[in-house]
């Protein structure tokens, strides 16, 4: 559930790499307060523990597919929520760089859906208030599971929302939630179920790694949950904030975005609102976009007004242009690399 | 399919230290590239096709340049293509309303928008790959410390990234011991996947054990240091501002109709 590049736009992709980035920042700060120095390769070790656990498939009970690790839950659980989420950042950064899963921009995404819900949502609120030191491992798994479920179908919900405000899928919203929700119920319950039983098994052979976990770096008072809360808060509100910014620039995006498809520059010029658009738009958007009036575009402009019949003749000139760049980009690359295999 | 992304990784890893004039170039102006590249991209409208086309023009400078194999990198793409393309399908479905013809077969915008989207991930993702297959990602961690990044994440890469190969053939080992006592099915279950992880957690944190007093004894004072000097020269500053005047040029500016009605003029 890799959320991907293609399916962002820049304002959402933005508000969500500053989120990710101002938890990554608060965690470090908390992490240099209290942490001695023996937990760094500790917690390197364990993110390439994670990443190589992903890779090691299984075989779901009953439906003889597979399933992997997502990992989230067990570093919360592990480490102490501040230096899970550092770790589960590392891990999908990682993953975003060699195996380009989801991408670079949607990297702030992936971060936020994998790694804010499990450490700072899942695990104070729900498995630190049911699990103590002493608690049976049953009480663990049923803890380990609602917890797991709970993460991933908030990281689910996310996804969708990101996708949605982004605007560049048509799914409409109802669609979109019963299609995610429900595959994630099960990989929740599967991720809590191996969650469960690992941490039962450490409890059983090395008790003291937990307790050390527990104590080391407590959710020390509860200002601190109440400060990440706030932060939530905030991103949420900024996250708002960036979808009415959208919502209005581009009421809907193809009254503008159509007549340029086949390379048609301008908007056809409706006066009311399509210029009040088209100036609202050139003002919000993230980079101007090219919509803009060309001195020798007027001629062009004058068949958009009808936009459904494409007039023929720029439509051909579109095609052939979009032809001629590509031929071109490739050539280049072509001729770079023969070049290059000459003088080698 | 386990060894042969074991492979991958490795062979990622080595290309990004070849020689080449992109490959010289400081991880930091690359970064930031890739990121401006990104983002450009990302900003397109939904219905956006022919603006996308000119961008193809650096991932195949990056890759004629850089000398990297195309084959592979286009392998790493296909593999994670499915989330874009399973939730762009839905578009053509959905979105019906005809918008336009191509050589007199009608399109709608459904398929207009779909198509965008993948153009968007071809060029996202392969960007994204070719910048870990130019640079080294010990560069890559300077350059985000050097932008500002935690301490303690960037370290927590780096560590990472050093015991991602050791753990990774050990869980190798562990997975291939697994298959070879379990005969198909049996054995391949979550309970012994989790007893399987449990093992491998605990030797984990023995190591981590091992390793922390091996750095102890070297000196470790809780930051690591970087041998390698990287310096921001001109030629960096050169191929950054470069990048984004063209990225500029490729958004602001309808390239392909210019290009579309010069030759319509000239024929």
């Amino acid at each position: 559930m890799h959320m991907a590049d293609a399916l962002l736009s820049p304002a959402v992709g933005a508000t969500f790499w500053a989120g990710t980035l101002g938890t990554i920042g608060y965690c470090a700060k908390k992490l240099k307060e209290n942490m001695d120095d023996k937990m760094v390769p500790l917690m390197g070790v364990l993110g390439a523990f994670i990443f190589a656990a992903q890779m090691i498939n299984f075989t779901i009970p009953g439906t003889g597919s597979s399933g992997h690790l997502g990992g989230g839950m067990i570093l919360a659980i592990l480490l102490g929520p501040y230096a899970g989420f550092i770790v589960m950042a590392s891990v999908l950064t990682i993953q975003a760089f060699f195996f380009a899963d989801g991408g670079l921009l949607a990297l702030g995404c992936n971060i936020w859906n994998l790694g804010i819900y499990p450490c700072f949502i899942a695990y104070p609120l729900i498995y630190k208030a049911l699990v103590r030191d002493d608690s049976p491992p049953k009480r663990i798994t049923i803890a380990a599971m609602i917890s797991g479920i709970v993460a991933l179908q908030l990281g689910a919900f996310s996804v969708v929302i990101e996708t949605l405000l982004s605007g560049r899928s048509e799914l409409p919203f109802r669609t979109f939630v019963l299609m995610m929700q429900p595959i994630h119920l099960g990989i929740g319950i599967v991720e809590g179920f191996v969650t469960a039983a690992v941490i039962n098994f450490i409890r059983a052979s090395r008790p003291e790694i937990l307790q050390s976990a527990a104590s080391g770096r407590p959710l020390s008072a509860r200002v601190s949950i109440k400060r990440v809360f706030i932060g939530l808060l905030i991103v949420a509100a900024l996250t708002g904030g960036a979808l009415s910014w959208f919502a209005s620039a581009n009421p809907d995006g193809l009254e503008w975005s159509i007549a340029k498809v086949f390379g048609r520059p301008e908007l056809p010029e409706k006066g009311g609102i399509a210029t009040a658009l088209q100036s609202v738009q050139k003002k919000t958007a993230f980079l101007p976009d090219y919509s803009f009036k060309k001195p020798d575009g007027a001629e062009e402009g004058r068949g958009g007004a009808s936009w459904p019949a494409v007039e023929p003749g720029t439509s051909v000139s579109g095609i052939v242009g979009s032809a001629l760049v590509l031929a071109a980009v490739f050539l280049i690359g072509l001729l770079i690399r023969a070049l290059r295999r000459k003088s080698a | 399919m386990f060894d042969s992304e074991y492979f991958n990784l490795g062979y990622l890893d080595t290309l990004s230290y070849r020689d080449t004039a992109i490959h010289r170039l400081d991880p930091r102006a690359k970064l930031l590239a890739t990121l401006l590249f990104i983002v450009t991209v990302v900003s397109f409208p939904k219905y956006e096709i022919a603006g996308l086309l000119p961008f193809f023009l650096f991932p195949v400078l990056l890759f004629a340049l850089a000398d990297i194999p195309v084959r592979f990198i286009m392998k790493k793409v296909l593999l994670v293509s499915s989330f874009a393309f399973f939730i762009g399908i839905f578009n053509p479905a959905i979105d019906r309303r005809i918008v336009s013809s191509f050589f007199g077969v009608p399109v709608s915008g459904g398929w207009i928008s779909f198509l965008s989207i993948m153009m968007k991930f071809l060029l996202t993702i392969t960007s994204a790959l070719l910048l870990i297959a130019t640079t080294s990602f010990p560069g890559i961690c300077h350059a985000l410390q050097k932008l500002g990044m935690p301490e303690v994440f960037v370290s927590q890469l780096l560590f990472l990234y050093r015991y991602l190969f050791v753990l990774t053939e050990e869980t190798m080992r562990l997975v291939r011991a697994r298959d070879m006592r379990s005969f198909g099915k049996k054995g391949t279950g979550m309970r012994s996947f989790a007893h399987l992880i449990g093992t491998l957690f605990l030797r984990t944190v023995e190591r981590a054990e091992r390793i922390y007093q091996a750095m102890l004894s070297r000196g470790f004072s809780g930051r690591l240091h970087s041998v390698r000097p990287y310096r921001f020269s001109g030629a960096d500053a050169a191929f950054l501002l470069s990048t984004a005047a063209a990225l500029y040029l490729f958004r602001a500016h309808d390239v392909v109709g210019a290009v579309g009605r010069l030759s319509m003029r000239a024929f």
